[in-house]
């Protein structure tokens, strides 16, 4: 039961002394040891640590000290995120024994509220794929159906909180990772305005997209998540102070827009019920919805996979084998003499088989000759993209989309077909090329599966999406 | 179809060493992968900036002092492989 309660809820509750941080902490510990041998949702589990800082929270309580909103609060970290003295893998066995040698700003942040950090979660490796099947430790199932995949990236953290593993999670999305597990597991997932969140200590994948927000029990919880994340940080250039002042809104002077191009044909019919269901009970309350267009939606699959593997080659030239992870270079076996060697062998065996395909699309898409026909085409079709929401926004508050063409599918379904993985990133990668936030806010169910609505605001407004979220939540979540 | 030996050429280009096998799965999956991304050659991108970041970012400055380093290197030199007096060690180039 305890470990149901939502974060605000908890919250609540440790200042009521109702129970301590640390009976908390064990009920998570116990919850996770108990249930997760199914789930397989973490990576890591910091035990120790964790019962010595829900004990740290207590004293603070007990000598009367104000505590924060987090404080105490069971959490889980994306393995793709750094939490000093912990080890760090990115779901990669060339990273299988690296230990973080600092904090990540966002976990620097939530240690200064106290949080309790209970373990690090399981992802695709490196943060690729969308169903949490490409991790080199394995599968994590999706709680509402373990033959079913979580979704992914942040597959690891989305499961987490959907089994009450932890309060909440940190997951990381480049192209949809915390909205579509957030969708397929039936939990609130934030992906936040590019720069809005420090990268630094993220795992880097392609840089110009990838940011960092959470995934929690509520749309409020992840409003206090989101708060004590954010900001500018001196260590990442291209993070920014927002206003995060909250205005009270009235559905009645809201316009909501539905793009056409986004219900289309291949769209299970089941999800399509569910989202235009719920378009109607905000319609009901007041709110004006508006069918807009956004047309080079049917580019921006293609253009993401242009421009997110060149990155990532970029991004993971650094795993040589010599500075740090899974190395060749002392193996006496090897008869390894040369330093490309070193290089061919580490990567080689280091790194899976979603990961090397990436990086050699990559390289081809980079490489001389090549570079007009496709990166610098796709940074052109990216700014068409994003011009499509521009106009749209000239017209609305906000934009809802389904998070992804259908609810989660069975394990190993699409594992052999990139090129099928990669479709059902189909309606979340626009908002990544075009830095938006969005919000996945669970609305209701497809054949007992849960379904995610996706709701897309303009540059720096998360709260007026949060706020739209939370007026859903609130009348009709029982 | 991308040929065998582009796929061996971009391999070597990415530091990847691939198995015979490994390199006829991937001829396969990268060929079909980038017949799909042909869809982009439909749109007309004449006239159009390229967008690299999709937030206005300016170069950030400060003055050229050194911080002092929050980390040790010595937790760095930790994680590597092989290290010797104080150095990463690597195999010889040539």
């Amino acid at each position: 039961m305890i470990c149901e309660l939502t974060t605000k809820e908890i919250h609540q509750r440790l200042i009521k002394k109702e129970f301590s941080a640390l009976e908390l902490c064990q009920a998570y510990l116990e919850k996770i040891q108990e249930k997760d041998k199914e789930i397989s949702a973490f990576l890591t589990v910091s035990k120790n640590s964790a019962l010595s800082q829900a004990k740290k929270v207590d004293e603070m309580i007990f000598q009367g000290r104000e505590i924060s909103a987090l404080s105490g609060i069971p959490m889980a970290v994306k393995d793709n995120i750094l939490v000093e003295d912990v080890r760090c893998t990115a779901g990669s066995k060339i990273l299988e024994n690296y230990i973080a040698p600092y904090d990540a700003q966002v976990v620097k942040k939530l240690k200064e509220k106290e949080v309790v950090i209970l373990g690090k979660t399981n992802l695709d490796e490196f943060a690729m794929g969308s169903s949490t099947e490409n991790s080199a430790f394995g599968s994590t199932r999706n709680p509402h159906d373990l033959t079913r995949v979580p979704g992914g990236t942040s597959g690891g953290s989305a499961a987490a909180v959907a089994a009450n593993l932890c309060s909440f999670a940190l997951g990381s999305d480049t192209g949809g990772s915390i909205r579509q597990p957030a969708s397929f597991c039936g939990v609130v997932g934030l992906k936040p305005t590019y720069g809005a969140v420090s990268r630094f200590g993220l795992i880097a994948f392609a840089s110009s997209l990838d940011q960092i927000g959470p995934l929690t029990k509520t749309v409020e919880d992840a409003r206090i998540v989101f708060e004590a994340i954010s900001g500018k940080d001196p260590l990442d250039s291209t993070s920014v102070e927002i206003n995060l002042k909250s205005e009270i809104l009235s559905l009645k002077s809201i316009k909501i827009g539905v793009p056409k191009e986004y219900f289309i044909k291949g769209m299970d019919p089941e999800v399509e019920k569910v989202i235009k269901a719920a378009i109607k009970k905000y319609e009901e309350m007041g709110a004006k919805i508006e069918e807009v267009s956004l047309p080079h939606t049917e580019y921006a699959l293609p253009c993401y996979y242009v421009i997110v593997p060149s990155e990532a080659s970029a991004n993971l030239a650094r795993y040589d084998g010599i500075k740090y992870g899974y190395s060749k270079i002392s193996n006496l076996k090897s008869q390894i003499s040369n330093l490309l060697d070193v290089y061919l062998k580490s990567r080689g065996e280091g790194l899976g088989a979603e990961v090397r395909r990436r990086i050699m699309l990559g390289t081809y898409a980079l490489s001389a000759g090549y570079y007009e026909a496709y990166y610098l085409r796709a940074q052109k079709v990216r700014t068409l993209i994003r011009k499509d929401f521009d106009r749209a926004f000239e017209k609305v508050d906000a934009i809802f989309t389904p998070v992804s063409p259908t609810p989660a599918f069975k394990l190993g379904e699409k594992i052999d077909d990139p090129l099928t993985m990669y479709l059902s990133d189909i309606f979340t990668v626009s908002v990544n090329l075009a830095g938006l936030p969005a919000l996945s806010l669970p609305v209701g169910k497809a054949r007992k599966l849960p379904v995610g609505l996706q709701i897309i605001g303009k540059p720096f407004e998360e709260n007026k999406i949060l706020e739209i979220g939370e007026i859903f939540e609130k009348l009709w979540k029982t | 179809m991308i040929t065998k030996k582009e796929v061996q050429h971009i391999a070597k280009l990415a530091r990847l060493g691939l198995t015979e096998k490994e390199i006829e799965k991937y001829q396969k999956e990268l060929s079909s992968i980038l017949d799909y991304i042909e869809k982009l050659k439909e749109v007309d991108v004449s006239g159009v900036e390229p967008t690299s970041h999709s937030i206005v970012t300016e170069n950030v400055m400060r003055n050229d002092e050194s911080e002092k380093p929050e980390l040790k290197s010595k937790k760095l030199l930790e994680l590597a492989p092989e290290t010797k007096n104080g150095y990463l060690k690597t195999k010889s180039i040539l």
